[in-house]
């Protein structure tokens, strides 16, 4: 099966500062893949070259096969793709169902699966304050719209980028028990975490970056601490 | 009784000033790009036009028909060809690219039209008025208000219920965020300047029909709109007709305590607000 999304050799670029050095990943359909790695090591600048937000060479982004490094957000999206930015990226000034409505707008040609409604259900708090301005709800609420706007751009490959940063438990395993959901709907998912084991559970495969490169893969329930902890800060003799 | 003339005088003038100040509320006020050639502009349309109306022997509205889609035309390739390529979180590049170029415009301006100042002919409308008691209300500028009114409705409705409205303002809370939800904001913006100068094109004529205009002139248009878009409260469309008509009133009585004192009154009013609310009538700080 083609994959859905793979890097070949993937490199960024901040200036004159490199982010990644030759990153290869693939994620197949329907598949769930947790990307994890520390402060810095490039997890973001990963997720923003596959947005195009950053400039890359054609082939080393490819959707279902096709070169798509470079291409300008807004077709990545139509190609399928969705984001739940880091830091959320709320519209301000806007209210919740604003928000949503500027990702119905704009959505991928994809049938609609998500709809308002299957949103409002999901994250029943939105449809309450569906009128409030997004900038006046809580850290957790406002990652909900962030997700839900997400998910209403139809993509057959959802990005996330730590949507449990800065949340309480309770609320990030609110917000985890969706992700089924969103499998279900065939819609393969990257989910960058800095929390370990919230990443193997939620996932099928894990990626882990160091320094702006890969240094381990394999199944979640296949990998043991010791790996991942290498992987993570590099080599065994990294931290004492 | 002059006073409640003044105040009548202020109100019509302020429609007008709403004219300029509308295209100023969508760049400045909501995509936050200074773009100072607005008044130059202006003054190109209504030259344009003047010239149109000699040429082709049209009457005014005939002219509003054609200078419209031309306004819309010059401000989407303004926004295509120069204002997507310097728009930023810094406004200091569109600064200075408007800068020269409202130069580059004013010079051009003297080359093809002289110095002179022209008028647009109305064929008897600029004369007409309503007699009530002994208050005069011009024909012209009633109908000037009348359609400031419409377009600040319009333009309004444009940016809370329509995809192109949401859009817009997505882009100009966060251009990335709004990327990445699929909008493409360069091709938002070329349309959002398009009907920006688009509603210069209804100044111009207005500002033809109701007194002269010369190349030089466009300066203080720019000002004017700027204050009232200040006065209003930045991104409410409704907030830069408020503060056009703030600016209206200001002159029109400050003319009436001393003709020199009016166009000063209207710039103390705007710093007094400036000092006492700087967020403007309708913003939020
Ligand atoms: N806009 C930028 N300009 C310059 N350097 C940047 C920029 N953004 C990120 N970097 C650098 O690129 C590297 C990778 O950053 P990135 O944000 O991708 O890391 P990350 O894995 O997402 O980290 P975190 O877990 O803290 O979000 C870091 O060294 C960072 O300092
Ligand atoms: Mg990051």
């Amino acid at each position: 099966m083609t994959p859905i999304l793979s890097t070949k050799g993937l490199t960024a670029f901040y200036g004159d500062f490199q982010a990644l050095f030759g990153v290869d990943v693939e994620i197949a359909p329907g598949e769930t893949v947790a990307l994890i790695g520390a402060n810095g090591a490039g997890k973001s600048t990963f997720l923003r070259s596959i947005m195009g937000l950053i400039r890359v060479k054609p082939e080393m982004i490819q959707l279902d096969g096709r070169p798509v490094g470079g291409e300008p957000p807004h077709r990545i999206v139509s190609g399928g793709v969705a984001i739940v930015p880091e830091g959320r990226r709320l519209f301000a000034g806007m209210t919740v169902e604003e928000n949503l409505r500027v990702a119905i707008d704009n959505a991928s040609g994809r049938d609609g699966t998500w709809t308002l409604d299957r949103v409002f259900s999901l994250f029943p708090i939105l449809k309450e304050k569906r009128r409030e301005p997004a900038q006046r709800l809580s850290g957790g609420q406002q990652q909900m719209v962030s997700i839900g706007r997400a998910l209403l751009n139809q993509p057959r490959l959802l990005l996330c980028d730590e949507i449990s940063l800065g949340l309480a438990p309770r609320v990030i395993r609110e917000i985890y028990e969706i992700m089924p959901e969103i499998s279900e709907a065939g819609t393969a998912v990257v989910l960058v975490e800095q929390d370990v084991s919230l990443a193997k559970q939620a996932s099928d495969r894990l990626y882990c970056m160091l320094e702006g490169r890969i240094t381990l893969t394999g199944r979640s329930g296949e990998i043991s601490r010791d790996q991942i902890a290498a992987a993570y800060f590099g080599g065994s003799d990294a931290v004492a | 009784m002059q006073w409640l003339d003044g105040l009548i005088q202020g109100v019509l003038l302020g429609g007008l000033y709403a004219q300029y100040a509308l295209g100023m509320a969508l760049m400045f006020g909501v995509m936050r790009i200074v773009n100072l050639t607005h008044g130059d502009l202006m003054i190109l349309l209504a030259l344009i036009g003047i010239s149109l109306s000699s040429a082709l022997g049209i009457g005014p509205w005939m002219v509003l028909v054609l200078l419209v889609p031309l306004a819309a035309a010059i401000g989407w390739l303004l926004q295509r060809a120069v204002l997507n390529k310097v728009v930023s979180e810094d406004p200091l590049p569109s600064l200075i690219a408007t800068f020269g170029l409202s130069v580059a415009l004013q010079n051009a301006m003297l080359q093809v039209w002289s110095a002179d100042t022209r008028s647009l002919p109305g064929g008897g409308i600029e004369q007409a008025s309503w007699q009530i008691g002994s208050i005069y209300i011009g024909v012209l500028p009633v109908i000037v208000l009348v359609a400031a009114i419409c377009l600040t409705g319009g333009l309004s409705q444009l940016m809370s219920h329509t995809r192109f409205g949401r859009a817009l303002r997505a882009s100009a809370a966060d251009v990335e965020a709004a990327a990445m939800t699929g909008v493409n904001p360069k091709t938002v913006y070329a349309l959002a300047t398009a009907i920006a100068v688009g509603v210069l094109g209804f100044a111009a004529v207005f500002q033809g029909l109701r007194s002269t205009v010369a190349p030089a002139d466009g300066a203080a248009q720019l000002i004017y709109a700027f204050e009232a878009v200040i006065i209003g409260g930045m991104g409410s469309v409704w907030g830069a007709f408020l503060g056009a008509m703030v600016l209206g009133i200001s002159q029109s009585i400050g003319f009436r305590i001393d003709p020199g004192f009016g166009i000063l009154a209207g710039h103390l009013v705007f710093l007094l607000v400036l000092a006492v609310r700087p967020q403007g009538i309708f913003g939020r700080n």
